[in-house]
């Protein structure tokens, strides 16, 4: 039986308890956790990334699924020894200085987890420094900031050239967001990319991350 | 003349369509049973947490020329700019869904309670725009029982941060309006707080008044053109 399989069907219909019980199963087995969680829980939740890509399934679907993965994610996480947590990379979010709606941030956030990055989130209203101080004490590969009013989108450019004046831009590199973000707008302020959506930013930050260590 | 005005949460409650095409679902897909359970249990939230209010104020034309000048920020042409100067009356006003929803929404995405939290979010925006309906609608009633209008009278609301109008126009609207009364405060972002709030004018004036074309240089940036429908929605159900 394909017990890592079971466990992605049953994250991609949002059964939390199954997924939770299965991992369990998949952990008594002797699967390694690591194989679980590339294979079981990640391989799901890159599934409904592509669905929802498609418009085939909707964002209460995608959140849904976010949710069991992390009911997953709870029985594997006693398993792995601090050092050895796998992960995609290392991210820094927040919403920009100023600005208080993170509903945008919050399914990045999700869909960056889902994806098997490591999620800072800084909250909302996030100062410059803050970013930036974060990002360098935690060895983050990327600072995504997500905006909502064009009143603070010009914080996104303070974050950015602080990025550059602390000689960090080859070691941290920036994604923004936002409904009144745009590609054009990231260029003009030197941004390394903008997510036009959740998914979307997933995809550009991998591309960042695999662009880095090349 | 102002006045606060409370209005139950079950009067602001959005249909399942609106909150739906906030989560991205077209009104040409059928949601899921979960999802659709989720809108469910997503009401009972709303309806036990939402404090919904809003303040309103009647304002000359003169005096909203110079609140609607804002801070100088505003596009040159704009559709309000075109209309306003135009009504029979104005009315500035905010409304509210409170505070409590949105510490919610903070507490479901604490929680991993994500599908929760992503659908109050639409819930509660939609509901906001619910209030802001129910407010407008009692302006109209007003002016009609008071003489003052007509029941030709059309009605319709521009928010800052729309249609041209610069979000920092906030700033001469709370200070006309004082919706802190109510627990709304502007940022300096001109952010309001609660999120989950909305401030605009009313505009009172026979139906030619509020017809116009989309083709206003800031229309090009807009994503939604939700003034067509909302123009020839409010104007079929007042006919």
């Amino acid at each position: 039986m394909d017990i890592l399989g079971e466990i992605s069907r049953h994250l991609q219909a949002g059964s939390e308890e199954k997924v939770a019980d299965v991992t369990r199963r998949a952990v008594k087995t002797n699967i390694p956790p690591k194989e679980i969680l590339d294979k079981g829980l990640i391989s799901g939740m890159n599934i409904i990334g592509e669905k929802y890509k498609a418009h085939e399934i909707f964002l209460p679907d995608v959140l849904l699924a976010a949710k069991a993965m992390y009911a997953g994610m709870d029985v594997l996480r006693p398993l792995f020894v601090k050092e050895d947590m796998p992960s995609a990379g290392k991210v820094v979010i927040g919403t920009v200085q100023g600005d208080l709606h993170d509903i945008g941030k919050n399914l990045v956030g999700i869909m960056l987890k889902g994806a098997g990055f490591e999620v800072i989130d800084l909250g909302n209203d996030v100062a410059p420094e803050s970013f930036v101080e974060t990002a360098r004490k935690e060895n983050a590969s990327v600072i995504g900031m997500s905006a909502l009013l064009t009143t603070t989108m010009p914080a996104m450019k303070r974050v950015i050239d602080y990025v550059k004046n602390e000689g960090l831009d080859s070691r941290i590199k920036t994604i923004i967001g936002g409904a009144p973000v745009s590609e054009e707008y990231a260029r003009e302020i030197g941004a390394d990319a903008y997510g036009y959506d959740s998914t979307h930013a997933v995809e550009c930050v991998k591309k960042l991350i695999a662009e880095m260590h090349r | 003349m102002r006045e606060i005005i409370e209005v139950a949460a079950h009067d602001a409650q959005p249909t399942e369509q609106d909150v739906f095409t906030g989560q991205g679902i077209p009104a040409d897909r059928r949601p899921s049973a979960t999802t659709t359970q989720l809108f469910v249990e997503t009401k009972k939230v709303f309806s036990a947490c939402a404090q919904c209010v809003g303040v309103i104020a009647d304002i000359t034309i003169p005096a909203f020329e110079t609140l609607y000048a804002g801070e100088g920020m505003n596009e040159a042409a704009t559709p309000l700019d075109a209309v306003f100067r135009k009504a029979d009356n104005l009315a500035v006003f905010a409304v509210t869904v409170g505070g409590a929803v949105s510490r919610k929404i903070d507490h479901f995405f604490k929680t991993h309670e994500y599908a929760l939290a992503g659908m109050l979010d639409a819930f509660a925006s939609s509901g906001a725009e619910r209030v802001a309906d129910r407010v407008q609608d009692n302006y109209r009633k007003r002016l009609i029982h008071e003489n003052i209008a007509t029941a030709k009278t059309m009605v319709l609301r521009y928010s800052p941060g729309y249609c041209g109008w610069h979000v920092s126009g906030q700033k001469k609207l709370f200070a006309y309006l004082k919706p802190e009364e109510i627990g709304i405060t502007l940022l300096d972002s001109f952010l309001m707080k609660p999120l989950k709030s909305i401030s605009g004018v009313f505009v009172a004036g026979p139906k030619d008044i509020h017809i116009f074309e989309d083709n206003f240089p800031v229309c090009s940036e807009c994503q939604t053109h939700s003034c067509r429908s909302r123009i020839q929605g409010i104007l079929q159900k007042q006919e």
